[in-house]
């Protein structure tokens, strides 16, 4: 016999209106990455634009990102864009990876290095604005 | 011991099927997702690059501007624009729009020639302007 109730057994099992989160939260980022997206893409041949030579490629960067608008619009293109990919490939491994103790590895692994490199990115995105 | 589930029919495996333009869009988006993601990875080293200094940006650029790179860069904005493309289609699904199977189709269509016609005014773009 536990000495467990069963609401305590019950309890972080996750209730009703908290199962579609995942679901949920994928959807959100990718309604936030439409717009982030095409701003990304037109900025990046911006900058091109911006920059003539070699040299200048560098100055068309810190340029950009010294903007604070850019700069935001810059992290919240990183921010949602990993977190989407973590999402996307969690539902990937799901469906294709056996055994679960498997999945669940490669899941986890996964989440990590997508949140090194988003951390990296953004700290990265910073210190070029703050003209680092 | 014998029982009757062990001669149920099996449902065919994938390559049973002849391609259609569901599946196949269907897949690719997944591939698509994934080869998104190998490309955020890419994203961090530019990044990166760019906040150690103007030396380390200018090797990412060269990278980025010779042969690989630029063939990398192609199959990501491909990507990009399919994803993006097919992400609008799947959240008008999601909203319980164009899921009869004839406009289903037709969107598939249109999400690859939207996606192509994206890449390539892109790349027009940033070549004139380069």
């Amino acid at each position: 016999m536990s000495l467990r109730t069963p609401v305590a057994r019950a309890r972080g099992l996750g209730s009703a209106k908290e199962g579609a989160h995942h679901w949920w939260v994928q959807r959100l980022t990718a309604v936030a990455l439409i717009p982030l997206t095409i701003w990304f893409v037109i900025s990046v041949i911006g900058m091109i634009a911006a920059a003539d030579s070699a040299d200048a490629g560098y100055a068309a960067m810190a340029s950009w990102m010294s903007n604070p608008i850019a700069a935001t619009l810059m992290i919240g293109f990183l921010a949602f864009g990993f977190y989407h990919a973590a999402l996307g490939m969690q539902v990937v491994y799901e469906d294709y990876i056996e055994p679960k103790w498997l999945e669940v590895a490669v899941n986890v692994v996964t989440r990590l290095v997508l949140a090194f490199f988003g951390i990296a990115s953004i700290v990265s995105v910073l210190m070029i604005a703050f003209g680092g | 011991m014998p029982t009757a589930t062990q001669n149920r029919p099996l449902s065919p495996h994938l390559q049973i099927y002849r391609p259609q333009i569901t599946s196949v869009l269907s897949i690719l988006h997944r591939m698509t997702g994934v080869a998104l993601t190998l490309g955020t990875l890419l994203i961090a080293y530019w990044l990166i690059a760019a906040a150690s200094g103007a030396e380390a940006f200018a090797a990412a650029q060269d990278w980025i501007g010779s042969f690989l790179g630029v063939l990398l860069l192609l199959a990501w904005s491909f990507s990009l624009f399919y994803h993006l493309c097919n992400g609008v289609r799947h959240l008008a699904w999601d909203l319980g729009l164009g899921l009869e199977i004839e406009t289903v189709t037709q969107t598939g269509w249109v999400t690859v020639a939207v996606a192509g016609g994206l890449t390539l005014v892109a790349w027009i773009v940033a070549f004139a302007v380069w």
